[in-house]
C-alpha cells in the first residue's frame, strides 16, 4: 500500500484541473529506482512533473505516483571557457542564467518564463522568441543520462544511441528520466538587447513584417488584439530585438550581472509587484480585456518604431513579470490553445481561427504569434512557419462553448497542416494527435515506449489522454492502464 | 481517460448491493456519476453494477466486494477504488445491519454487531477518506443515519446506540472538516421499504427505496448538512427529541 501521507494536489498550471497524487521528490538517481520499485510493487504508473508549468494535464498523473524532480538542483559542471554546462534536471532556467551570466553567456533558447526546470523543459522540447534562429532548446543538449524504469542507466547524444535520443527529448516524460544534461550555452556581449516595437495594421501586416524581419533580427514576438474585426482582425504590434556585436557595450561588467537583470520589486518604486494581481483580476473579463487589448494597441501606435534597451531578462521572461498572474483567471482557470501551421498556410489558418472565435462570442485575451523552423526530434510541434497562441478564460458558464470551439479550432489548424504543443495542451483528443504527428511517429514511439518501457510504468493524465496505443499493455505486463 | 475541462464525478457508495444503497447508485449513474459500489454479497452487487452498465452502455459502476467488518483492509481498498475512479467527489456510507428486536429482548452480540457494522465500520471507512478529501480541498461524505438514532427506545437500544453514534461522529467530522471545503451531510431516513423492515417491530408509512434515493439525491446536491427523508420525519424528530425522559420512558413508544 502507498502512504497516504504523500497524498498531494497537483494542478495544471491553467488551474483547470487539479488531482491528488502520491508525491516523491527524491533528490538521488537510487531515490527515483526506489520509486520505480514502490510503484511496481503496488502496481501503481509514475509521472514525471518539474515545475508543474505545464498549461494542461501533462505533469499529473492523478491518484498514482507523481515523481517530482524538483530536488535534484545540482549544477554538476560548469565551464565558462567553452560553454558547456552539466546540471541535474530539477535545475530551473532561472538557476542557470543566474549562474552563468557573469561569465558571459546565457541560455540559447528560454521560454516566456524562468521557473521550469531542465528536465521538464526537454521533457517537451521548448522553444523560445527566437526559435526560428536556435531552434528548439533540444537542438543545444550535447549529451543526457536518462533512468530508464527498468532501472537502468543510458547515455545519450546526438551520436549516441541517436534514436532515443531524438525520442526522449520531447516525448514529455513517457520513455525515461533525464538525470543529467550536458548543455551549450551561448556568448552574449551584453545583459542588454535592442527591441523596437512595430504597430501592425492587421494579421497580413504582422506575418509580412515577421517574414520580412526574419533575417536580420534574433527574437521576434507579436501580439494581437483578439477584440479587432473586420479590415483590423488580427491588428497588433511586432517585437524585434537584437542583440549586441562583440566591443558594442562600452561596459559589459555592469549589464551582465544578476543586480542589472532582475526586475526591480516594486513598481514605480512604491507598488510591489507581488501584489499586482489583485489588481489585474478586475480586468479578466470580456469588458475589461477589450479595453486592455484596445490600450496595448494604441501603446504600440505610440512606440511605432521607436528603438529602446531592455535587458534579457524583461526581455525573454515576460510572464514572470506579474507574479501570480494566473490567479486572476480563477476560479475556472485558462487553457492556451497554440497552433503551428506552416508559413505558406499561416495567414489563411490565423485568419480562420481568429474569426471563429469570434462567431463563438469568444476572442482569446491574450493572443502571440511566434515564427519557427522544423526540428529533428520524433515527437515534434515544430513547422517552418508560424505559432498562435490564445489564451481563453474558463469559465462555468463557457466551458462547454469553448471546448466545442476549441476542437472546431484543431479542425481548422489540421486542415491547413497544422500541429500542436503537448506543454500547452490541456484539450486535444487522440485522433488529432494522431493525424499531426502520423502513424508513422505513434508507431515508432509506441515500439521506443515497449522497449524501453515494457512495464508501462511512466504515465501522466496527458499520456493516457492523447496516446492511449502506447500504453497498451502486453499480456505479461503488470500494471494496468486506466 | 479524464479530460481537464470536463472530468468525470465520482462516487462511492458502501453497502450497494440492496436497499436505499442499490437505488441511490441507480440515481447517481443518472446523475452521470462514475462509481464505485462497494458491497459484501458479491452476486447482488454484481447485478446492480450489470444493470447500471448496460443501461449507460459503458462501464459506468464497478464492483468491489468487501465486509465492513474488514477494517484493517479498508484503505487498500479505498486506495484500489481512488485509483481507478481517478478522483473522489462523493463518498455514502451505506452499511447498515438491524436485527429484529423487542423490548425483552437482551443480546449483546447481536448489538455489538450492529455497532461494528453501523458505527465502526463507518469510521474505518470515513476516516481516510475525509483525510484525503481535506488534503484535496474539496468532497462530500454523506453517511446514511436514521431517525431511529435520535432517541433511545426501549425496543431497540442496540441499533439506536448504533446509529447515534454515527451520527455523532459525522457531526465531529464535519466541524473537523468543513472548513477545508468538504461538506458532511447525515442521512436520517425514516422507513424505507427495504429488506431491513423486515426486522422491524412497527411499520408506519414507509416509503419506496427509489423515492428516498431521490430526496436523498437532493439533499446531497443542495449540500445539506442534516435531511430527514423525508422531511416529515425532521418534525416527528423534533417532537421526540422533546419530551422530557421521566415522560418519554412512561410512554409506548
Amino acid at each position: 500500500m502507498l502512504n497516504s501521507n504523500h497524498l498531494e494536489l497537483s494542478s495544471a498550471w491553467g488551474l483547470t484541473y487539479q488531482a491528488l497524487n502520491y508525491v516523491h521528490r527524491p533528490s538521488t538517481v537510487e531515490g527515483i529506482r526506489q520509486v520505480f520499485t514502490l510503484a511496481k510493487e503496488n502496481g501503481r504508473t509514475v509521472g514525471l512533473r518539474g515545475s508543474g508549468r505545464s498549461y494542461g494535464d501533462a505533469a499529473v498523473n492523478a491518484e498514482q505516483i507523481l515523481l517530482e524532480l524538483t530536488r535534484m538542483t545540482r549544477i554538476l559542471d560548469w565551464n565558462p571557457e567553452t560553454g558547456k554546462l552539466t546540471v541535474e534536471p530539477g535545475v530551473t532556467i532561472r538557476d542557470i542564467w543566474r549562474y552563468i551570466i557573469g561569465d558571459g553567456w546565457w541560455l540559447p533558447v528560454v521560454p516566456g518564463t524562468a521557473f521550469p526546470t531542465i528536465g521538464g523543459a526537454l521533457g517537451m522540447n521548448l522553444h523560445g522568441k527566437n526559435q526560428y534562429k536556435a531552434g528548439t532548446l533540444g537542438e543545444h543538449v550535447l549529451e543526457f543520462t536518462a533512468l530508464l524504469s527498468t532501472g537502468e542507466l543510458l547515455h545519450c547524444s546526438p551520436e549516441k544511441n541517436p534514436e532515443f535520443f531524438y525520442a526522449m527529448i520531447g516525448s514529455f516524460g513517457v520513455l525515461g528520466v533525464f538525470t543529467s544534461i550536458t548543455l551549450q550555452m551561448k556568448r552574449i556581449y551584453s545583459g542588454q538587447m535592442h527591441i523596437s516595437t512595430h504597430a501592425t495594421a492587421n494579421l497580413q501586416d504582422l506575418l509580412n513584417t515577421m517574414e520580412q524581419r526574419k533575417a536580420s533580427s534574433d527574437y521576434l514576438i507579436g501580439w494581437i488584439d483578439c477584440f479587432a474585426k473586420g479590415q483590423a482582425l488580427g491588428r497588433g504590434q511586432l517585437q524585434i530585438a537584437h542583440e549586441f556585436t562583440p566591443g558594442e557595450d562600452p561596459n559589459p561588467q555592469r549589464t551582465l550581472s544578476v543586480q542589472f537583470q532582475e526586475p526591480p520589486e516594486e513598481l514605480f518604486g512604491i507598488v510591489p509587484r507581488s501584489i499586482l494581481w489583485r489588481f489585474i483580476k478586475y480586468f479578466v473579463n470580456p469588458l475589461g480585456m477589450r479595453l486592455t487589448s484596445l490600450g496595448n494597441y494604441l501603446m504600440g501606435l505610440l512606440k511605432n518604431d521607436k528603438q529602446g534597451l531592455e535587458s534579457y531578462v524583461s526581455a525573454n521572461f515576460l510572464l514572470d513579470y506579474f507574479p501570480r498572474w494566473k490567479e486572476t483567471y480563477l476560479p475556472g482557470g485558462l487553457i492556451q490553445h497554440q497552433s503551428f501551421i506552416p508559413a505558406e498556410h499561416a495567414y489563411a489558418g490565423f485568419r480562420e481561427i481568429l474569426q471563429t472565435c469570434h462567431d463563438y462570442g469568444l476572442p482569446a485575451y491574450l493572443a502571440v504569434v511566434k515564427r519557427y523552423r522544423p526540428d529533428p526530434f520524433l515527437i515534434s510541434y515544430s513547422v517552418d512557419g508560424f505559432s498562435m497562441a490564445l489564451d481563453f478564460h474558463v469559465t462555468r458558464r463557457n466551458r462547454q462553448r469553448l471546448q466545442e470551439m476549441v476542437a472546431h479550432l484543431d479542425e481548422i489548424v489540421l486542415k491547413h497542416h497544422g500541429r500542436f504543443y503537448m506543454a500547452k495542451d490541456a484539450t486535444l483528443y487522440p485522433h488529432t494527435v494522431s493525424t499531426f504527428l502520423g502513424e508513422t511517429t505513434l508507431a515508432q514511439l509506441t515500439a521506443l515506449k515497449s522497449k524501453y518501457d515494457p512495464q508501462n510504468l511512466l504515465q501522466t493524465n496527458l499520456s493516457r489522454r492523447l496516446f492511449p496505443q502506447i500504453h497498451i499493455t502486453t499480456p505479461n505486463a503488470q500494471i494496468e492502464s486506466n | 481517460m479524464i479530460r481537464p475541462l470536463h472530468p468525470p464525478k465520482t462516487a462511492v457508495i458502501v453497502g450497494a448491493s440492496t436497499g436505499i444503497g442499490a437505488a441511490l447508485a441507480r440515481k447517481l449513474a443518472a446523475q452521470g456519476y462514475q462509481l464505485a459500489l462497494v458491497a459484501r454479497r458479491a452476486d447482488l452487487l454484481h447485478d446492480v453494477c450489470a444493470e447500471i452498465n448496460q443501461h449507460a452502455n459503458q462501464t459506468q459502476a464497478r464492483p468491489y466486494t468487501h465486509d465492513v467488518l474488514d477494517f484493517a483492509g479498508t484503505p487498500a481498498l479505498l486506495q484500489q477504488i481512488t485509483a481507478d475512479l481517478g478522483s473522489l467527489d462523493l463518498f455514502i456510507y451505506n452499511a447498515g445491519a438491524m436485527f429484529p428486536s423487542h423490548a425483552e429482548k437482551y443480546n449483546a452480540d447481536e448489538d455489538i454487531a450492529m455497532l461494528q457494522v453501523n458505527a465502526a465500520g463507518a469510521m474505518a471507512w470515513l476516516s481516510p477518506v475525509a483525510d484525503r478529501m481535506v488534503r484535496a480541498k474539496r468532497g462530500q461524505i454523506v453517511g446514511i443515519g436514521s431517525i431511529a438514532g435520535d432517541r433511545g427506545r426501549r425496543g431497540a437500544p442496540g441499533y439506536n446506540a448504533s446509529k447515534a453514534a454515527l451520527h455523532t461522529y459525522l457531526e465531529g467530522l464535519r466541524n473537523r472538516v468543513s472548513r477545508f471545503g468538504v461538506t458532511v451531510t447525515t442521512i436520517k431516513p425514516g422507513q424505507v421499504e427495504t429488506d431491513m423492515l423486515k426486522n422491524a417491530e412497527q411499520v408506519r408509512g414507509p416509503i419506496s427505496a427509489t423515492r428516498a434515493a431521490d430526496l436523498i439525491w437532493s439533499a446531497i446536491h443542495s449540500r445539506k448538512q442534516i435531511a430527514y427523508i423525508p422531511g416529515k420525519w425532521g418534525i416527528i424528530s423534533l417532537v421526540l427529541t422533546h419530551i422530557p425522559s421521566f415522560v418519554f420512558r412512561r410512554l409506548n413508544l
